[in-house]
């Protein structure tokens, strides 16, 4: 790794003639008179039947869910779709068994261009979105879960909230991460005449475990 | 009750029709109605083009010819709502104020401030109702179907009281006409597709006849269909609720 | 595409030669229109949604140099290098800058709109630097050598077998292959290889937030994620006008952003960038270009509220009948029409009266700008600087001589339905605009003042 990649706070201030200044002082003198921020609290979900509204939301995005007793369930699904000769990653210690490549943290990640499947945990789900919150700890390389082929996360049923406003709230507190996601089904496309087609630059298929 | 009539300028000179039925209609139900007869034009043409600054003599005229009534009311959404919006005048600004919010468009008359019930009127046709954008989005006289909100129809609830009246569908209940004042010229090609899109959808539905509120579209429709040599008529909502013999 | 000097009402009428072509795009984006409807419309709190995202962007227009100040401490405690941009040149500068550090000459770019209006691929390109454009939508106009007809999909005016050939020329498919799947899948490995390869990687920028310094990137695709995150060095691009105050902001516009622009909950991926990945460079260009000037603005200001959702495009009537490259700006449709006079009134002179003032886009704008009144605000100022034809000078000093004289108006208006009645080729012929497609109404023997003064005076 060259000198020239590490981060850097020495750089120095750019800005041809203080453009940084220049445009503070034109904000600053331009900006209307302060209006108050308005109360968000009132913005809130309905709790009932997350669980339910979860999986047809996640479904009718392209996405896959299980709804699973236990990790043996999980690893007996991916046993039953995907090959030995398939190339798996997983973090999660209760489902080493699914592959026999051990995850080994790497600063790069061009060499997983070819894994097939990635399983990894999410934090939790939001109901109306079929989104899994997901944050870099959880993924070994913030390039995984976008350059598998396949992408598996697992969430707990008690973890799923029924809307973004929850899902704030929930890591108001849990903002130390450096990068952070939220995932709503596989990757996808309509560029084309409005044709959806699933699997674009990331995964071409993705698939939530609900852990019981 | 004392009314003073405002017609717009194209009603005046093109579509005497509407403007007579408005004033049969404001009379039987009750109204003491008065043309003043040195009105001409509101000013919008000139304001929507940019010219506002043009408009301080048809503000003038406007507020000494309706200084006075109890309301002022027009058979248009789109003339009204630039009164509303625009009416101004540094010499007299009380007056204009005052008028500001006396002027209606006529629907929005009969159903909030005369509060009607009932009509005597029947109009056995298919009738397909062109929801005027100045009026429906600029005075609120109907639901929009871009927002979350429980639908309503001033118009419509006018046009249910008709006997034998049916309403027809739409694939697009409220896309704009295109006739935009000036625009109807100056961008002529999507003016045009636009007045075709809209009439074709009622064509499509089966109307026999297209109404509104605002003249100036239905006359952009009708030149359309005139073109096409079509049967189907454009008609103000104040002929067939006034009880248009035909 | 150059479309030099010519304005909207011409280049529309070239769009509207081709019928069928109108009615597949009109009918195209309407659909989508209808998908953000359906959407929305399961939210019985969108319009509370609305309005509170409005009023958050009323407090950050209000409060932006803080909010500016607090976002680059917060992000430069994280790691993040912040640079400030006062235009587009400078803008360009700086990323051609950042590139050239890393001694390579080639970056992949996902989108975004405040590159397109900096022009910045061509800025690079003179300079020795291939950019790749990884949205596929991008992508797909970059082949064509085209700039992008709409914010959220680029080639919404390409057909599939224009693509097709696209690709067949540039990409080595074989040709008459038009199945959206097939190219989907050709783009897929194309980019792919481009992933893996660029060493710089360049996002937009949806959301960023003052408190905490971090900034969203929304994709379906995942092509941003994967540049960034394989890429040495990350620039981010944005006008400062993206700022949120607080990061539980977020929950109300990610609900309204994705809903508004393509009916969809939310995008595949939100990607929350905050701090660089280990070995890696993150760079945020925060870039003025106008925007400060146009906050000055009293009547126009509420244009930076905007979140470059494309509901508005979606619903204009004009829009979906004229088509993005109409407008000969980068961001085009209503929201266009407001931002770019502030930039060149000249250029851009033509945009506000592209619009009848339906008040659709109003409407439909998750953070409620007051498009169409601005649109009619803008014609005032554009013609009082000048920018108004003559003809049109001249028709509207007529037309008021004529309005403010209820004499000369009535004498005008029975003369032009006599020359109507008796000499109908006056104006039935084509030098009258109104003509081309559309019968003159038929001129009644009396005028409806006249009516009353003969029957009721």
């Amino acid at each position: 790794m060259s000198e020239n990649t590490q981060a850097t706070n020495q750089l120095p201030l750019q800005g041809a003639g203080g453009s940084r200044e220049k445009i503070l002082a034109a904000v600053k003198q331009n900006q209307p008179e302060p209006m108050e921020l308005p109360d968000i609290a009132f913005l809130k979900g309905d709790p009932e039947g997350v669980i339910e509204k979860y999986s047809t939301t996640l479904t009718n995005v392209g996405g896959k869910v299980y709804r699973v007793s236990g990790y043996d369930e999980i690893a007996r699904i991916v046993k039953e779709i995907y090959k030995p000769e398939d190339r798996i990653l997983t973090l999660i210690p209760e489902l080493s068994g699914i592959t026999n490549e051990a995850f080994q943290p790497s600063l790069t990640a061009h060499h997983w261009e070819n894994v097939d499947l990635a399983v990894i945990r999410g934090h939790f789900g939001v109901a109306e979105n079929g989104a899994v919150w997901v944050t870099e700890e959880l993924m070994g390389h913030r390039a995984l879960p976008f350059i598998t082929q396949y992408l598996a996360i697992v969430i707990k049923a008690e973890d799923i909230v029924p809307t973004m406003h929850e899902a704030y709230i929930r890591t108001a507190d849990k903002t130390s991460y450096g990068y952070g996601v939220f995932i709503a089904g596989p990757s996808k496309t309509a560029d084309i005449e409005q044709s959806l087609v699933i699997g674009a630059h990331g995964p071409r298929g993705m698939t939530v475990f609900i852990l019981d | 009750m004392r009314v003073g009539l405002f017609i717009p300028c194209y009603v005046d000179q093109f579509y005497p029709n509407a403007a007579i039925a408005t004033l049969q209609l404001l009379e039987k139900l009750g109204c003491e109605v008065v043309y003043p007869q040195n009105q001409t034009c509101c000013g919008q043409p000139m304001a929507n083009s940019g010219f506002e600054h043009l408009t301080h003599g048809c503000n003038e005229l406007f507020i000494k010819n309706f200084d006075g009534f109890d309301y002022i009311v027009a058979p248009s959404g789109s003339c009204v709502l630039h009164v509303r919006d625009h009416l101004h005048d540094e010499h007299q600004e009380a007056k204009a104020e005052n008028i500001r919010n006396k002027v209606y468009e006529l629907t929005t008359f009969l159903t909030d401030i005369l509060k009607v019930e009932s009509l005597p009127a029947r109009f056995p046709h298919k009738v397909g109702v062109h929801q005027s954008c100045h009026g429906q989005r600029g005075l609120k006289i109907s639901s929009m179907s871009e927002l979350v909100a429980p639908s309503f129809s001033k118009p419509g609830s006018l046009l249910n009281m008709v006997k034998d009246i049916e309403l027809i569908e739409l694939n697009r209940i409220d896309e704009c006409c295109g006739f935009g004042g000036t625009f109807c010229v100056a961008e002529e090609a999507v003016s045009s597709k636009m007045g075709k899109d809209r009439v074709a959808d009622h064509l499509q539905h089966g109307a026999e006849y297209i109404t509104g509120v605002d003249m100036s579209c239905l006359m952009h429709m009708e030149g359309i269909l005139k073109r096409q040599g079509s049967n189907v008529k454009v008609m103000h909502i104040a002929e067939i609720l006034n009880g248009v013999e035909n | 595409m150059n479309t030099g000097e010519k304005e909207h009402a011409e280049l529309a009428d070239v769009f509207n030669k081709d019928e069928a072509r109108v009615n597949w795009h009109d009918e195209t984006l309407w659909w989508i229109r209808a998908k953000r409807d359906r959407s929305v419309h399961q939210l019985p709190e969108w319009e509370d949604l609305r309005e509170t995202a409005s009023k958050i962007k009323f407090n950050v227009l209000s409060n932006l140099g803080t909010y500016l100040e607090q976002f680059e401490a917060q992000a430069k405690a994280n790691g993040i290098t912040v640079h400030w941009a006062a235009d587009a040149k400078e803008h360009n500068e700086i990323v051609h800058r950042l590139i050239s550090e890393q001694g390579v000459t080639q970056m992949v770019k996902s989108k975004s709109m405040l590159t397109e209006e900096c022009h910045l691929n061509e800025y690079l390109a003179e300079h020795g630097i291939e950019v790749i454009d990884s949205d596929l939508g991008e992508r797909i106009v970059q082949l064509a050598k085209e700039p992008p007809s709409h914010i959220v999909l680029p080639c919404i005016h390409k057909k599939k077998e224009e693509i097709g050939d696209l690709f067949h020329m540039y990409l080595g498919t074989p040709s008459n292959m038009s199945d959206p799947q097939f190219l989907t899948e050709t783009a897929r490995q194309h980019l792919r290889e481009t992933f893996l390869t660029r060493k710089v990687a360049l996002t937009g920028v949806n959301f960023a937030v003052a408190e905490t310094g971090e900034f969203v990137v929304c994709t379906n695709e995942g092509n941003a994620d994967m540049g960034a995150h394989l890429a040495n060095v990350h620039i981010a691009c944005m006008g400062i006008e993206k700022l949120i105050p607080q990061r539980k902001h977020l929950g109300v516009f990610l609900r309204l952003l994705t809903r508004s622009a393509t009916g969809q909950p939310i995008t595949t991926y939100s990607s929350h960038f905050k701090k660089p990945r280990e070995g890696q460079q993150m760079h945020i260009v925060l870039v003025d270009n106008g925007r400060s000037v146009q906050l000055g603005r009293e009547d126009f200001r509420n244009s930076l509220k905007c979140i470059r959702c494309g509901a508005c495009m979606n619903t204009c009537p004009v829009y979906r009948r004229s088509g993005g490259h109409s407008y000969h700006n980068a961001v085009a449709g209503p929201i266009g029409s407001i931002l770019a006079p502030n930039l060149d009134m000249r250029q851009y002179a033509d945009l506000p009266f592209a619009s009848t003032l339906c008040g659709s886009c109003s409407n439909v704008c998750p953070v409620k700008i007051d498009i169409h009144d601005q649109l009619y605000k803008w014609r005032q100022v554009l013609v009082k600087e000048g920018y108004a034809p003559t003809a049109k000078k001249i028709g509207m000093q007529v037309m008021t001589t004529t309005l403010n004289s209820p004499g000369i108006y009535r004498t005008a208006g029975k003369l032009g339905r006599i020359v109507m009645r008796l000499a109908p080729f006056a104006v039935n012929n084509g030098l009258n605009p109104w003509y081309k497609h559309r019968d003159m109404p038929t001129p009644p023997k009396e005028s409806f003042g006249e009516w009353y003064k003969k029957n009721r005076k």
